[in-house]
């Protein structure tokens, strides 16, 4: 049986689904026995997903316009990978 | 105009190779692509509107004078993500000069792994917020982070890069990788919680 020490050193790792089919089953285990270890992995679960799912904002078109007037000066000084 | 400027299809490799040729569409197409992702990179780490448009434009520019010296070993994304991390330290540190960043600090004891909160959470907590305030509420947190942890976790989490694609764009090691984000991960979580527990009922009710 893991502690739950043991269990969050290999939280991530289970999260990110990295863990062999034996640690696997150990931590399942102490999900089962341990309800604090299970919402912890449940809330960081969420967490990860709440994130994973934030659209990148959206790009001022102000700055779009610098950037690309940057690059195309950069161009029109030189060739991509020539070092003067 | 080459196929290069055609989106989605376009093997991105091949992008790569006619914008080291020169093709200047290729290069354009390639600054389309990406240029939102390292925008918000570059805001989360150095939380600062002017710096972050500075570290867009640097990243575009050194990533067209050093096209030919990438290898196309790792993806360009990957490879331009490191610029963009690399002058975004650069300006935090240059704007914290009076205090210290500690993004080389030593790994953790384990101390900061410890769980505070624990409460369920609704079961679909982000739609008690609108957008906008989700918004609000998921940058203020990443953002109340530790450089070094938030680094990390916007790296993982937000951009997905890989554990070994974060340890090379920050120049640090696999180990030291896992901790942060474990810690950062759980500070996100602790944080979260307070917006997103299960209201109404006592936390510790399903004990």
């Amino acid at each position: 049986m893991l502690t739950c020490k043991e269990f969050m050193q290999e939280l991530n790792d289970y999260l990110d689904e990295t863990v062999d089919i034996e640690l696997r089953r150990k931590l399942e285990v102490h999900i089962t026995e341990c309800p604090n270890c299970f919402v912890i992995l449940d809330t960081t679960r969420k967490t990860i997903q709440v994130y994973k799912g934030m659209q990148p904002q959206v790009l001022p078109q102000e700055v779009q316009a610098r950037l690309m007037k940057a690059v195309e000066r950069k161009m029109a000084a030189r060739k991509p990978g020539i070092s003067s | 105009m080459p196929a290069a400027t055609e989106t989605g299809i376009f093997d991105e490799s091949a992008l790569v190779a006619r914008a080291r040729e020169g093709d200047l569409a290729a290069f354009n197409e390639l600054v389309g692509r990406y240029s939102r992702k390292i925008y918000r990179l570059a805001k989360h780490i150095t939380q600062n509107d002017e710096d972050a448009e500075d570290v867009l434009q640097e990243t575009f520019l050194k990533a067209f004078e050093h096209l030919s010296g990438f290898q196309g070993q790792s993806k360009f994304y990957t490879w331009i993500v490191r610029i963009a991390v690399n002058e975004s330290l650069m300006k935090l540190r240059k704007r914290k000069s009076d205090r210290t960043v500690p993004l080389d600090e030593p790994l953790d004891t384990g101390e900061d792994t410890v769980v505070r909160e624990i409460a369920v959470w609704d079961e679909n907590p982000e739609q008690q917020y609108s957008r906008e305030e989700l918004g609000k509420i998921l940058e203020e947190s990443v953002d109340s982070l530790k450089p070094a942890f938030r680094t990390v976790f916007v790296l993982r989490d937000i951009e997905e890069l890989s554990t070994e694609e974060t340890a090379e764009a920050l120049g640090i090691s696999v180990p030291a990788v896992k901790s942060r984000l474990l810690r950062a991960r759980l500070q996100l979580r602790e944080r979260l919680t307070r917006f997103f527990k299960r209201k109404g009922e006592d936390v510790f009710a399903y004990l």
